[in-house]
């Protein structure tokens, strides 16, 4: 190795020429010191990888858009409002499976948003210090429960308690009364819109509180000491105080359990009940899910319109649940970027 | 007014402010059981039930036709063939995107969109998953197979992580890989023997996360790998699962069936849940 090759020497022997350098003291080359090989490789390996999740997004779009082209060519987006779905006449429309999914991810919605937000308080202002951690970890294990298992529970456990102790009563109760009494009609067998909506409920609860307890905790102490300072009772911090400080950050989580519901599969196929009609909006009526429709049926499915038809329910759920969740992580970050400003 | 007045309507409205405050705190106090009522209903079902399906029988034989005896066998050899194959051909990938969001790129456009992205596969719709990789592998080689049921399974490890790998390498103090480059060590050497190595246990955790993710998956698998009455190591065929196979079990009439369904749900959950704690531990003790 001679010291004339530190001109125009080639990046991959930079190495030898810098010792070769730092023996005979030349002058350091205007030329920026490239890493070896090994480092390039290594980092285009990494590039490579991160490349590959974008491409994962891509391509699961346009494979899901290729596979539904018959039905989307055929049906365009009366799809999404005609509820015949009969695979032997070979006509297909996703209202029904659309309209359940909306229906059940809303009454989960509705009974998990109040509950989260209850253990999100407790947890952060009311608990003491060492039962939280205990506390958030078991709620945090509902979330870890495999969905399967929610489903063969509620499908064997919790819907007969629900019919018999839920349903028959509502039932009675409510049975005369106009209105009402429509969304109680149908058989109370405990399997249908309402369990299903209750079990998504169960399986949310830990995602949205996480989020819940995560921007509470992003309060500034300052903010809070100067209202308990005033005087405030506890109630008064977190809703006039905590709430109106997080409110981006706790919209974001409700968002994120929504997205979750929505494209929840297992849990809702077994207590939904499959049913591919639409002529109640009764509560305790049997329904059909979209991903219920795809996990029961799709294996089955021949080749052709049918299969091609729950692609492309496939697309419409992949595309609902992307918008809620980018919608969830936009207003997630808005309220981590207004932290950095104020401190 | 009179003072005495004001003073009266001071105390009434304190008295309100309390009572609103005691309420609300009760309510927070019935969410919190609310949700511990749930766990520990499902998990003494679960134990109860599984318990009495649980034998010698159910994890050395094969999945029975309808009212025979019978057991798992395939069915749990499938599953743990699976998960392990996907979570090592998911691991790796997860890793080097997540040393590539942490260590090379933390600021452009790009490094942002992926992290966006990411953060929406992990919660992205399973079932999404499969028929994608139906729509792939299984439509164009006309057979499902154990390959697309491990294709499917490690696209969901990617996301989870990616998503550890980052937040546990951002955690690494600056001055560590300092000190590596002014010893003149070159950049992979740093990220792996240094940054990597701090990191350890937290990686370590996203990957048991991700494996307890994907042991409890079904919907991934329905249209993927399916499912197989016979034992079978060949993973050009159809597969069995703990999953699929305790969905089908469960759906089913015939009492057997159901029962070792139950067993398949304790084994599950008892995997899954352990998986969750160990994960948990290995943290605490780190930070």
């Amino acid at each position: 190795m001679s010291s004339t090759l530190t001109r125009g020497a080639s990046p991959s022997n930079s190495h030898a020429i810098s010792s070769a350098r730092a023996m005979t003291k030349l002058p350091p080359s205007k030329r920026p010191r490239t890493g070896p090989m090994v480092d390039r490789i290594f980092g285009w390996a990494a590039k490579g990888a991160a490349l590959l999740t974008l491409g994962l997004l891509v391509a699961i779009l346009t494979s899901l858009t290729i596979s539904a082209w018959p039905a989307i060519s055929k049906y365009g987006l009366s799809f999404l409002t005609n509820s015949t779905w009969d695979p032997v006449q070979e006509e297909f429309g996703g209202l029904v499976m659309i309209y359940g999914t909306v229906f059940t991810s809303l009454i989960a919605l509705l009974i998990a948003v109040p509950v989260s937000f209850g253990i999100a308080l407790f947890l952060t202002e009311l608990s003491p210090a060492w039962l939280r951690r205990p506390l958030g970890t078991a709620v945090e294990l509902l979330a870890a429960v495999p969905s399967i298992v929610y489903g063969m529970w509620g499908l064997l456990v919790f819907g007969p308690v629900l019919a018999t102790y839920v349903q028959q009563p509502l039932q009675a109760l409510f049975a005369d009364v106009p209105y009402l009494g429509t969304f109680v009609s149908g058989p109370p067998v405990g399997i249908g819109i309402l369990s299903a909506g209750i079990i998504l409920a169960i399986m949310i609860i830990p995602f949205i509180s996480a989020v819940m307890r995560d921007v509470f905790e992003v309060t500034p102490p300052l903010l809070k000491e100067s209202a308990y300072g005033l005087g405030a009772t506890t109630w008064e911090v977190v809703s006039k105080v905590v709430l109106p400080y997080t409110k981006t950050g706790v919209i974001g989580g409700i968002m994120l359990g929504l997205g979750r519901a929505i494209g929840e599969t297992m849990a809702v196929t077994f207590v939904i009940g499959n049913f591919n009609q639409l002529d109640s909006v009764s509560l305790f009526q049997a329904a059909n899910s979209i991903t219920s429709a795809l996990a029961n049926e799709f294996a089955e499915a021949g080749e052709g319109l049918h299969q091609a038809s729950l692609m492309y329910l496939g697309l419409v759920l992949f595309f609902i649940t992307f918008v809620i969740l980018s919608l969830s992580k936009v207003l997630l970050l808005r309220l981590r970027k207004g932290e950095g400003e104020k401190t | 007014m009179s003072t005495s007045a004001l003073h009266q309507a001071r105390l009434a409205k304190f008295a309100r402010r309390k009572r609103v405050n005691i309420l609300a705190t009760t309510l927070a106090l019935l969410a919190m059981g609310f949700g511990l009522f749930w766990l520990f209903w499902i998990l003494w079902e679960t134990i109860r039930l599984g318990y009495d399906g649980m034998a010698w029988a159910t994890l050395t034989q094969m999945t029975p036709p309808p009212n025979e005896e019978g057991g798992l066998a395939n069915a749990i050899y499938g599953s743990f063939l699976m998960v392990l194959l996907a979570t090592c051909v998911g691991t790796p990938v997860g890793v080097m995107a997540g040393i590539y969001l942490a260590e090379f790129d933390t600021k452009s456009w790009f490094a942002s969109l992926t992290r966006f992205v990411n953060d929406i596969l992990l919660s992205a719709p399973s079932i999404v998953v499969g028929l994608f990789v139906y729509a792939v592998v299984v439509s164009r080689f006309k057979s499902f197979s154990g390959y697309a049921g491990i294709l499917a399974l490690s696209l969901i490890v990617i996301p989870v992580v990616i998503r550890t790998t980052e937040n546990m390498l951002q955690l690494v103090p600056a001055g560590l890989r300092e000190a590596a480059y002014a010893l003149g060590a070159p950049k992979w050497k740093v990220i792996l023997s240094i940054t990597l190595k701090a990191a350890r246990s937290g990686v370590i955790t996203g990957v048991l996360l991700a494996v307890a993710r994907i042991a409890g998956e079904t919907a991934p698998l329905l249209f993927t790998a399916l499912s197989n009455q016979f034992w079978t190591s060949s993973l050009g065929e159809p597969m069995a699962s703990l999953p699929v196979t305790i969905f089908k079990f469960a759906m089913s009439p015939y009492e057997n069936w159901q029962k070792l369904a139950w067993a398949g749900v304790f084994l599950i959950t008892v995997a899954v849940l352990g998986l969750n704690i160990v994960a948990r531990i290995l943290t605490r003790s780190k930070i």
